[in-house]
Protein backbone atom coordinates (compact mmCIF):
# COMPACT_ATOMS: atom_id res chain seq x y z
CA UNK A 1 0.00 0.00 0.00
CA UNK A 2 1.44 3.24 -0.88
CA UNK A 3 0.27 5.80 0.98
CA UNK A 4 1.41 9.31 1.61
CA UNK A 5 2.11 10.11 5.51
CA UNK A 6 -0.40 12.57 5.37
CA UNK A 7 -3.34 9.62 4.22
CA UNK A 8 -1.81 7.62 6.47
CA UNK A 9 -1.98 9.86 9.32
CA UNK A 10 -5.81 10.72 8.51
CA UNK A 11 -6.41 6.82 8.67
CA UNK A 12 -4.56 6.56 11.75
CA UNK A 13 -6.36 9.26 12.85
CA UNK A 14 -10.09 7.98 12.32
CA UNK A 15 -9.14 4.80 13.71
CA UNK A 16 -7.86 6.41 16.77
CA UNK A 17 -10.70 8.83 16.69
CA UNK A 18 -12.99 6.16 16.99
CA UNK A 19 -11.44 3.97 19.42
CA UNK A 20 -10.59 6.37 22.45
CA UNK A 21 -14.08 7.57 22.22
CA UNK A 22 -15.65 4.76 21.78
CA UNK A 23 -13.87 3.38 25.30
CA UNK A 24 -13.77 6.83 26.43
CA UNK A 25 -16.94 6.95 27.31
CA UNK A 26 -16.69 4.09 29.77
CA UNK A 27 -13.59 5.72 31.35
CA UNK A 28 -15.41 8.98 32.11
CA UNK A 29 -18.88 7.19 33.49
CA UNK A 30 -17.01 4.88 35.59
CA UNK A 31 -14.42 7.69 36.65
CA UNK A 32 -11.26 6.02 35.59
CA UNK A 33 -9.31 9.21 34.07
CA UNK A 34 -6.77 8.41 36.29
CA UNK A 35 -6.53 4.82 34.82
CA UNK A 36 -5.99 6.85 31.52
CA UNK A 37 -2.75 8.31 33.16
CA UNK A 38 -1.73 5.33 34.37
CA UNK A 39 -1.92 3.53 31.17
CA UNK A 40 -0.10 6.63 29.80
CA UNK A 41 2.66 6.36 31.41
CA UNK A 42 2.65 1.99 31.59
CA UNK A 43 2.83 2.74 27.71
CA UNK A 44 5.48 5.20 28.20
CA UNK A 45 7.40 2.11 30.46
CA UNK A 46 6.91 -0.31 27.13
CA UNK A 47 8.10 2.12 24.39
CA UNK A 48 11.25 3.30 26.30
CA UNK A 49 12.36 -0.60 26.62
CA UNK A 50 11.46 -0.74 22.96
CA UNK A 51 13.68 2.02 22.13
CA UNK A 52 16.41 0.51 24.36
CA UNK A 53 16.06 -2.83 23.02
CA UNK A 54 16.15 -1.80 19.18
CA UNK A 55 12.37 -3.45 18.68
CA UNK A 56 9.46 -1.58 16.90
CA UNK A 57 8.35 0.01 20.31
CA UNK A 58 4.42 -0.34 20.32
CA UNK A 59 5.19 -4.31 19.83
CA UNK A 60 6.53 -3.77 23.37
CA UNK A 61 4.45 -1.62 24.91
CA UNK A 62 1.21 -3.11 24.08
CA UNK A 63 1.94 -6.15 26.18
CA UNK A 64 3.59 -4.29 28.97
CA UNK A 65 0.60 -1.86 29.07
CA UNK A 66 -1.67 -4.90 28.94
CA UNK A 67 0.34 -6.38 31.81
CA UNK A 68 0.15 -3.34 33.73
CA UNK A 69 -3.89 -3.06 33.26
CA UNK A 70 -4.60 -6.72 34.68
CA UNK A 71 -2.27 -5.30 37.24
CA UNK A 72 -3.95 -2.62 38.76
CA UNK A 73 -7.01 -4.71 38.29
CA UNK A 74 -5.56 -7.56 40.37
CA UNK A 75 -3.88 -5.55 43.53
CA UNK A 76 -7.67 -3.60 43.65
CA UNK A 77 -8.79 -6.67 44.37
CA UNK A 78 -6.57 -8.71 46.29
CA UNK A 79 -5.30 -5.75 48.56
CA UNK A 80 -8.50 -4.07 48.87
CA UNK A 81 -6.79 -0.96 47.89
CA UNK A 82 -8.85 1.92 46.03
CA UNK A 83 -8.21 2.62 41.77
CA UNK A 84 -6.40 6.07 42.10
CA UNK A 85 -3.79 4.30 44.69
CA UNK A 86 -3.45 1.35 42.55
CA UNK A 87 -3.11 3.04 39.29
CA UNK A 88 -0.54 5.67 41.44
CA UNK A 89 1.98 2.67 42.09
CA UNK A 90 1.74 1.61 38.62
CA UNK A 91 1.89 4.83 37.27
CA UNK A 92 5.11 5.38 39.19
CA UNK A 93 6.78 2.19 38.86
CA UNK A 94 6.33 2.94 34.64
CA UNK A 95 7.17 6.03 34.55
CA UNK A 96 10.74 5.53 36.77
CA UNK A 97 11.21 2.33 34.51
CA UNK A 98 10.99 4.32 31.59
CA UNK A 99 13.33 6.83 32.35
CA UNK A 100 15.65 4.70 33.13
CA UNK A 101 15.40 2.67 30.08
CA UNK A 102 15.85 6.03 27.91
CA UNK A 103 19.11 6.79 29.94
CA UNK A 104 20.78 3.36 29.00
CA UNK A 105 20.16 4.36 25.81
CA UNK A 106 22.25 6.17 23.48
CA UNK A 107 20.83 9.00 20.90
CA UNK A 108 17.28 8.53 21.90
CA UNK A 109 15.65 12.40 22.27
CA UNK A 110 13.67 12.44 18.93
CA UNK A 111 12.34 9.61 19.35
CA UNK A 112 11.29 10.35 22.69
CA UNK A 113 10.14 13.53 21.74
CA UNK A 114 7.87 11.82 18.91
CA UNK A 115 6.39 9.51 21.12
CA UNK A 116 5.83 12.22 24.15
CA UNK A 117 4.19 14.20 21.98
CA UNK A 118 2.66 12.65 18.72
CA UNK A 119 3.76 13.52 15.16
CA UNK A 120 1.58 13.15 11.82
CA UNK A 121 5.10 12.04 10.18
CA UNK A 122 5.44 8.98 12.88
CA UNK A 123 2.69 6.85 11.37
CA UNK A 124 4.21 3.91 9.21
CA UNK A 125 2.40 1.38 7.31
CA UNK A 126 2.58 -1.18 10.15
CA UNK A 127 1.23 1.24 12.84
CA UNK A 128 -2.08 2.02 10.12
CA UNK A 129 -2.40 -1.93 10.36
CA UNK A 130 -2.21 -2.51 14.44
CA UNK A 131 -4.68 0.56 14.60
CA UNK A 132 -7.26 -0.60 11.59
CA UNK A 133 -7.38 -4.64 12.81
CA UNK A 134 -7.89 -2.86 16.57
CA UNK A 135 -10.69 -0.70 15.38
CA UNK A 136 -12.27 -4.02 13.44
CA UNK A 137 -11.83 -5.77 16.69
CA UNK A 138 -13.77 -2.88 18.67
CA UNK A 139 -16.23 -2.75 16.08
CA UNK A 140 -17.27 -6.67 16.94
CA UNK A 141 -16.62 -5.55 20.68
CA UNK A 142 -19.61 -3.26 20.03
CA UNK A 143 -22.18 -6.59 21.29
CA UNK A 144 -20.82 -5.82 24.93
CA UNK A 145 -21.60 -2.40 25.06
CA UNK A 146 -24.67 -3.67 26.68
CA UNK A 147 -23.30 -5.17 29.35
CA UNK A 148 -20.49 -2.77 29.82
CA UNK A 149 -23.11 0.21 30.19
CA UNK A 150 -25.12 -1.68 32.49
CA UNK A 151 -22.56 -2.61 34.45
CA UNK A 152 -21.55 1.18 34.59
CA UNK A 153 -24.75 2.35 35.51
CA UNK A 154 -25.76 -0.28 38.63
CA UNK A 155 -22.70 -3.34 39.18
CA UNK A 156 -25.05 -5.15 41.54
CA UNK A 157 -27.77 -5.23 39.14
CA UNK A 158 -25.72 -6.62 36.80
CA UNK A 159 -23.94 -9.22 38.31
CA UNK A 160 -27.43 -10.61 39.98
CA UNK A 161 -28.25 -10.24 35.98
CA UNK A 162 -25.47 -12.87 35.67
CA UNK A 163 -23.17 -10.88 34.12
CA UNK A 164 -19.70 -11.61 34.63
CA UNK A 165 -18.81 -7.94 35.71
CA UNK A 166 -15.48 -9.07 36.89
CA UNK A 167 -13.85 -10.76 33.92
CA UNK A 168 -15.68 -8.18 31.33
CA UNK A 169 -13.95 -5.37 33.80
CA UNK A 170 -10.71 -7.42 32.97
CA UNK A 171 -11.55 -7.36 28.75
CA UNK A 172 -12.54 -3.72 29.29
CA UNK A 173 -9.43 -3.00 30.99
CA UNK A 174 -7.22 -4.68 28.34
CA UNK A 175 -8.88 -3.05 25.55
CA UNK A 176 -8.53 0.34 27.03
CA UNK A 177 -4.41 -0.55 27.38
CA UNK A 178 -4.47 -0.92 23.57
CA UNK A 179 -6.24 2.18 22.40
CA UNK A 180 -3.93 3.94 24.46
CA UNK A 181 -1.06 2.03 22.84
CA UNK A 182 -2.41 2.61 19.48
CA UNK A 183 -3.18 6.30 19.80
CA UNK A 184 0.32 7.21 21.11
CA UNK A 185 2.16 7.71 17.69
CA UNK A 186 -0.28 10.12 16.81
CA UNK A 187 -1.35 11.93 20.46
CA UNK A 188 1.36 11.53 22.13
CA UNK A 189 1.82 9.62 26.07
CA UNK A 190 1.48 13.09 27.61
CA UNK A 191 -2.09 13.90 26.51
CA UNK A 192 -3.23 10.51 25.64
CA UNK A 193 -5.37 10.71 28.81
CA UNK A 194 -7.22 13.86 28.13
CA UNK A 195 -8.21 12.34 24.08
CA UNK A 196 -9.84 9.23 26.09
CA UNK A 197 -12.08 11.97 27.84
CA UNK A 198 -12.71 15.13 26.62
CA UNK A 199 -14.56 13.84 23.84
CA UNK A 200 -16.85 11.77 26.21
CA UNK A 201 -17.38 14.88 28.53
CA UNK A 202 -18.01 16.53 25.88
CA UNK A 203 -20.61 14.28 24.67
CA UNK A 204 -21.93 13.96 28.11
CA UNK A 205 -22.69 17.47 28.05
CA UNK A 206 -25.08 16.98 25.06
CA UNK A 207 -26.55 13.64 25.49
CA UNK A 208 -29.59 12.27 27.09
CA UNK A 209 -29.27 8.62 27.04
CA UNK A 210 -25.62 6.48 26.98
CA UNK A 211 -26.14 5.43 23.41
CA UNK A 212 -26.44 8.99 21.78
CA UNK A 213 -23.68 9.76 24.24
CA UNK A 214 -20.91 7.35 22.64
CA UNK A 215 -22.20 7.91 19.14
CA UNK A 216 -21.50 11.75 20.29
CA UNK A 217 -18.11 11.05 21.69
CA UNK A 218 -17.49 9.08 18.10
CA UNK A 219 -18.49 12.00 15.92
CA UNK A 220 -16.53 14.63 18.09
CA UNK A 221 -13.31 12.16 18.78
CA UNK A 222 -13.12 11.65 14.80
CA UNK A 223 -13.51 15.26 13.45
CA UNK A 224 -11.56 16.47 16.57
CA UNK A 225 -8.33 14.15 15.50
CA UNK A 226 -8.88 15.27 11.58
CA UNK A 227 -8.99 18.92 12.11
CA UNK A 228 -6.03 18.65 14.66
CA UNK A 229 -3.90 16.88 12.17
CA UNK A 230 -4.96 19.23 9.54
CA UNK A 231 -4.09 21.85 11.20
CA UNK A 232 -0.68 20.78 12.71
CA UNK A 233 -0.03 19.50 9.54
CA UNK A 234 0.02 23.54 7.86
CA UNK A 235 1.35 25.23 11.17
CA UNK A 236 4.08 22.59 11.64
CA UNK A 237 3.05 21.55 15.03
CA UNK A 238 2.65 18.82 17.14
CA UNK A 239 -0.35 16.52 16.28
CA UNK A 240 -0.96 15.68 19.99
CA UNK A 241 -1.45 19.32 21.56
CA UNK A 242 -3.43 20.31 18.58
CA UNK A 243 -6.12 18.01 18.77
CA UNK A 244 -6.50 18.02 22.58
CA UNK A 245 -6.64 22.17 21.77
CA UNK A 246 -9.80 21.70 19.31
CA UNK A 247 -11.45 19.07 21.80
CA UNK A 248 -11.06 21.34 24.51
CA UNK A 249 -12.52 23.79 22.58
CA UNK A 250 -15.34 21.96 21.55
CA UNK A 251 -15.97 20.73 25.50
CA UNK A 252 -16.29 24.55 26.35
CA UNK A 253 -18.59 25.30 23.22
CA UNK A 254 -20.65 22.74 24.41
CA UNK A 255 -20.84 24.26 28.25
CA UNK A 256 -21.98 27.47 26.85
CA UNK A 257 -24.06 25.71 24.23
CA UNK A 258 -26.20 23.84 27.44
CA UNK A 259 -25.92 26.79 29.42
CA UNK A 260 -27.64 29.03 26.61
CA UNK A 261 -30.34 26.45 26.23
CA UNK A 262 -31.40 26.21 29.87
CA UNK B 1 -46.59 -25.46 49.95
CA UNK B 2 -43.37 -24.90 48.21
CA UNK B 3 -39.90 -23.74 50.61
CA UNK B 4 -39.50 -20.18 48.59
CA UNK B 5 -36.08 -19.26 50.18
CA UNK B 6 -34.33 -21.72 53.07
CA UNK B 7 -31.47 -20.44 54.79
CA UNK B 8 -29.19 -23.07 57.11
CA UNK B 9 -26.50 -21.92 59.37
CA UNK B 10 -25.63 -19.03 57.73
CA UNK B 11 -22.56 -16.79 58.35
CA UNK B 12 -20.92 -13.73 56.59
CA UNK B 13 -17.62 -12.57 57.47
CA UNK B 14 -15.60 -10.08 56.02
CA UNK B 15 -11.52 -10.44 57.48
CA UNK B 16 -12.37 -10.03 61.38
CA UNK B 17 -15.69 -8.74 61.06
CA UNK B 18 -18.48 -11.22 61.95
CA UNK B 19 -21.70 -9.32 59.71
CA UNK B 20 -23.79 -12.51 60.18
CA UNK B 21 -24.11 -14.95 62.41
CA UNK B 22 -25.81 -18.40 62.18
CA UNK B 23 -28.73 -17.41 60.99
CA UNK B 24 -31.13 -19.98 59.62
CA UNK B 25 -35.08 -19.68 58.96
CA UNK B 26 -37.31 -20.36 55.82
CA UNK B 27 -40.22 -18.94 54.30
CA UNK B 28 -42.95 -20.28 52.06
CA UNK B 29 -43.38 -19.03 48.61
CA UNK B 30 -46.17 -16.32 48.87
CA UNK B 31 -45.19 -15.01 52.00
CA UNK B 32 -43.63 -11.53 52.95
CA UNK B 33 -40.78 -11.15 54.90
CA UNK B 34 -39.78 -7.79 56.51
CA UNK B 35 -36.00 -8.17 57.95
CA UNK B 36 -36.35 -5.73 60.89
CA UNK B 37 -33.13 -4.72 62.80
CA UNK B 38 -31.28 -1.21 63.51
CA UNK B 39 -28.26 0.39 61.49
CA UNK B 40 -25.35 -2.11 61.09
CA UNK B 41 -27.47 -5.09 62.39
CA UNK B 42 -26.31 -7.05 58.97
CA UNK B 43 -29.96 -6.30 56.63
CA UNK B 44 -28.35 -5.23 53.68
CA UNK B 45 -25.47 -7.89 54.29
CA UNK B 46 -28.76 -10.77 54.36
CA UNK B 47 -30.32 -9.31 51.22
CA UNK B 48 -26.77 -9.18 49.55
CA UNK B 49 -26.16 -12.99 50.43
CA UNK B 50 -29.81 -13.98 49.21
CA UNK B 51 -29.80 -12.93 45.94
CA UNK B 52 -26.06 -13.69 45.44
CA UNK B 53 -24.00 -10.46 45.59
CA UNK B 54 -22.31 -12.12 48.48
CA UNK B 55 -20.57 -15.99 49.25
CA UNK B 56 -21.75 -16.79 52.65
CA UNK B 57 -18.72 -17.92 54.75
CA UNK B 58 -20.11 -20.68 56.25
CA UNK B 59 -23.94 -22.22 55.63
CA UNK B 60 -26.15 -22.29 52.87
CA UNK B 61 -28.95 -20.62 50.96
CA UNK B 62 -31.34 -22.32 48.63
CA UNK B 63 -33.89 -20.34 46.60
CA UNK B 64 -36.79 -22.38 44.97
CA UNK B 65 -33.98 -25.11 45.81
CA UNK B 66 -30.98 -23.45 43.79
CA UNK B 67 -28.12 -21.52 44.93
CA UNK B 68 -28.75 -18.40 44.52
CA UNK B 69 -25.51 -17.58 42.04
CA UNK B 70 -26.81 -20.11 39.57
CA UNK B 71 -30.80 -19.15 39.85
CA UNK B 72 -31.91 -17.91 36.94
CA UNK B 73 -32.47 -13.70 37.08
CA UNK B 74 -35.75 -14.09 35.32
CA UNK B 75 -37.21 -15.48 38.71
CA UNK B 76 -35.61 -12.88 41.10
CA UNK B 77 -36.64 -9.11 41.14
CA UNK B 78 -33.77 -6.91 42.79
CA UNK B 79 -34.75 -3.19 44.35
CA UNK B 80 -31.20 -1.88 45.66
CA UNK B 81 -30.73 0.72 47.68
CA UNK B 82 -31.46 4.11 45.71
CA UNK B 83 -28.54 6.07 47.55
CA UNK B 84 -25.94 3.59 45.29
CA UNK B 85 -27.57 4.89 41.99
CA UNK B 86 -25.18 6.34 39.67
CA UNK B 87 -27.35 9.69 39.32
CA UNK B 88 -24.72 11.09 36.48
CA UNK B 89 -25.98 8.20 34.00
CA UNK B 90 -26.94 9.29 31.03
CA UNK B 91 -30.40 7.52 30.91
CA UNK B 92 -34.50 7.61 30.32
CA UNK B 93 -36.32 5.30 33.03
CA UNK B 94 -37.70 3.38 30.29
CA UNK B 95 -34.40 2.37 29.91
CA UNK B 96 -34.01 1.55 33.55
CA UNK B 97 -36.97 -0.71 32.81
CA UNK B 98 -36.19 -2.30 29.98
CA UNK B 99 -33.31 -3.42 31.77
CA UNK B 100 -36.15 -6.14 33.39
CA UNK B 101 -36.16 -8.02 30.16
CA UNK B 102 -32.97 -7.30 27.83
CA UNK B 103 -30.54 -8.18 31.03
CA UNK B 104 -27.87 -5.10 29.70
CA UNK B 105 -28.46 -1.68 28.48
CA UNK B 106 -30.45 -1.06 25.58
CA UNK B 107 -28.89 0.42 22.74
CA UNK B 108 -32.28 0.70 21.28
CA UNK B 109 -35.69 0.39 22.20
CA UNK B 110 -37.69 -1.94 20.04
CA UNK B 111 -41.75 -0.48 19.25
CA UNK B 112 -43.30 -3.93 21.14
CA UNK B 113 -40.71 -3.57 24.73
CA UNK B 114 -41.46 -0.02 24.75
CA UNK B 115 -44.96 -0.83 24.77
CA UNK B 116 -44.67 -3.43 27.58
CA UNK B 117 -42.71 -1.05 29.25
CA UNK B 118 -45.35 1.64 29.71
CA UNK B 119 -47.01 -1.25 30.76
CA UNK B 120 -45.25 -2.03 33.78
CA UNK B 121 -44.60 1.74 34.36
CA UNK B 122 -48.40 2.22 34.34
CA UNK B 123 -49.31 -0.11 37.02
CA UNK B 124 -46.58 1.60 38.82
CA UNK B 125 -48.35 4.74 38.65
CA UNK B 126 -45.13 6.47 36.62
CA UNK B 127 -46.08 6.36 33.33
CA UNK B 128 -45.38 9.65 32.60
CA UNK B 129 -42.11 8.87 33.92
CA UNK B 130 -41.07 7.11 31.07
CA UNK B 131 -39.26 9.72 29.15
CA UNK B 132 -37.62 11.48 32.18
CA UNK B 133 -33.71 11.41 32.91
CA UNK B 134 -33.35 9.01 35.96
CA UNK B 135 -31.07 12.15 37.69
CA UNK B 136 -34.57 14.46 37.80
CA UNK B 137 -36.57 11.60 39.68
CA UNK B 138 -37.13 11.42 43.63
CA UNK B 139 -36.35 9.04 45.19
CA UNK B 140 -39.83 8.11 45.48
CA UNK B 141 -40.36 7.92 41.64
CA UNK B 142 -36.79 6.13 41.45
CA UNK B 143 -38.90 3.03 43.81
CA UNK B 144 -41.51 2.98 41.05
CA UNK B 145 -39.33 2.91 38.33
CA UNK B 146 -37.43 0.12 39.55
CA UNK B 147 -40.71 -1.71 40.53
CA UNK B 148 -41.74 -1.68 37.39
CA UNK B 149 -38.52 -2.98 36.40
CA UNK B 150 -38.98 -6.10 38.44
CA UNK B 151 -42.80 -6.37 36.87
CA UNK B 152 -41.56 -6.72 33.37
CA UNK B 153 -39.71 -10.04 34.37
CA UNK B 154 -42.76 -11.13 36.33
CA UNK B 155 -40.30 -12.71 38.91
CA UNK B 156 -41.41 -15.20 41.59
CA UNK B 157 -39.09 -13.88 44.25
CA UNK B 158 -38.76 -9.93 44.96
CA UNK B 159 -36.15 -8.37 47.16
CA UNK B 160 -36.12 -5.00 47.92
CA UNK B 161 -33.28 -3.42 50.16
CA UNK B 162 -34.99 -0.42 52.25
CA UNK B 163 -37.45 0.86 49.79
CA UNK B 164 -38.81 3.93 52.08
CA UNK B 165 -35.65 5.25 52.80
CA UNK B 166 -35.21 8.56 51.67
CA UNK B 167 -38.95 8.61 50.52
CA UNK B 168 -42.41 10.39 52.14
CA UNK B 169 -44.74 8.30 54.04
CA UNK B 170 -47.73 9.09 51.41
CA UNK B 171 -44.90 7.34 48.44
CA UNK B 172 -44.28 4.32 50.87
CA UNK B 173 -47.58 3.71 51.59
CA UNK B 174 -47.86 3.29 47.56
CA UNK B 175 -45.25 1.42 47.32
CA UNK B 176 -47.01 -1.42 49.76
CA UNK B 177 -50.14 -1.22 47.68
CA UNK B 178 -48.16 -1.89 44.54
CA UNK B 179 -46.50 -4.73 46.12
CA UNK B 180 -49.67 -6.44 47.94
CA UNK B 181 -51.31 -6.04 43.84
CA UNK B 182 -48.12 -7.57 42.43
CA UNK B 183 -48.41 -10.39 45.26
CA UNK B 184 -52.47 -11.17 44.69
CA UNK B 185 -51.38 -11.47 40.73
CA UNK B 186 -48.57 -13.58 40.57
CA UNK B 187 -48.34 -15.81 44.37
CA UNK B 188 -45.26 -13.69 44.39
CA UNK B 189 -42.42 -13.92 47.52
CA UNK B 190 -41.16 -10.74 48.82
CA UNK B 191 -38.50 -9.95 50.83
CA UNK B 192 -37.87 -6.81 52.27
CA UNK B 193 -35.14 -4.97 54.19
CA UNK B 194 -36.48 -2.44 56.07
CA UNK B 195 -36.41 -0.06 59.45
CA UNK B 196 -40.23 0.52 60.05
CA UNK B 197 -42.07 -1.47 62.33
CA UNK B 198 -45.51 0.00 61.06
CA UNK B 199 -44.31 -2.37 57.50
CA UNK B 200 -43.56 -5.24 59.13
CA UNK B 201 -46.86 -5.43 61.74
CA UNK B 202 -49.16 -3.96 58.91
CA UNK B 203 -47.80 -5.75 55.45
CA UNK B 204 -45.42 -9.05 56.25
CA UNK B 205 -46.40 -12.25 57.10
CA UNK B 206 -42.97 -13.37 58.26
CA UNK B 207 -40.58 -11.30 60.22
CA UNK B 208 -37.43 -11.28 61.34
CA UNK B 209 -35.37 -8.97 63.72
CA UNK B 210 -31.46 -9.25 63.10
CA UNK B 211 -28.94 -7.66 64.87
CA UNK B 212 -26.19 -9.65 63.24
CA UNK B 213 -27.51 -13.04 64.87
CA UNK B 214 -31.31 -13.74 64.24
CA UNK B 215 -33.20 -12.05 66.98
CA UNK B 216 -36.68 -13.22 66.34
CA UNK B 217 -38.38 -15.19 63.25
CA UNK B 218 -42.03 -15.67 62.80
CA UNK B 219 -45.29 -14.07 62.37
CA UNK B 220 -45.73 -10.23 63.46
CA UNK B 221 -47.40 -11.09 66.38
CA UNK B 222 -45.08 -13.33 67.99
CA UNK B 223 -41.52 -11.89 66.11
CA UNK B 224 -42.51 -8.18 67.26
CA UNK B 225 -42.90 -8.71 70.96
CA UNK B 226 -41.37 -6.62 73.09
CA UNK B 227 -38.59 -8.80 74.74
CA UNK B 228 -37.34 -9.62 71.09
CA UNK B 229 -37.59 -5.99 70.05
CA UNK B 230 -35.68 -5.11 73.05
CA UNK B 231 -32.89 -7.72 71.82
CA UNK B 232 -32.57 -6.06 68.37
CA UNK B 233 -33.01 -2.54 69.26
CA UNK B 234 -31.73 -2.00 72.61
CA UNK B 235 -35.47 -0.82 73.84
CA UNK B 236 -39.25 -1.74 72.44
CA UNK B 237 -39.85 1.76 71.81
CA UNK B 238 -41.45 4.39 74.05
CA UNK B 239 -45.19 6.18 73.18
CA UNK B 240 -45.34 10.03 73.68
Amino acid sequence: MDLSFIQRALLAGLFIGFLASFYGVFVVQRQLSFLGSGLAHAAFGGVALGLLLGIEPLWIAIPFTILVAIGIISVQEKTGLTGDTAIGIFFSVSMALGVIFLSLKKGFAADAFTYLFGSILAVGIGDLWITGIFAIITIFMWRFWGKWSYATFEKDLAITDRIPVKRENYLLNVLIAIAVVVSIKVVGIVLIAAFLVIPAATARLLSKTFSIMTLYSIFIGILSTFIGLWLSYFLDLPSGPVIILIQASLFFGSILFKNQSI
Amino acid sequence: MEICVAVDYLSVKFDEFLALDNISFKIPEGAFLAILGPNGSGKSVLIQTLIGLITPTIGKIKIFGENPSSLSPELVGYVPQIKTLDRTFPAKSIELVLTGIYYKWPWHIRKKERQKALQALEEVGASHLAERSISKLSGGELQRVYLARCIMRNPRLIVLDEPATGIDITLAADLHHILENIQAKNRTTIIMATHDLATASHHASHVLLLNRRLICFGKPEEALKEDCLHQTFGHAGHRH
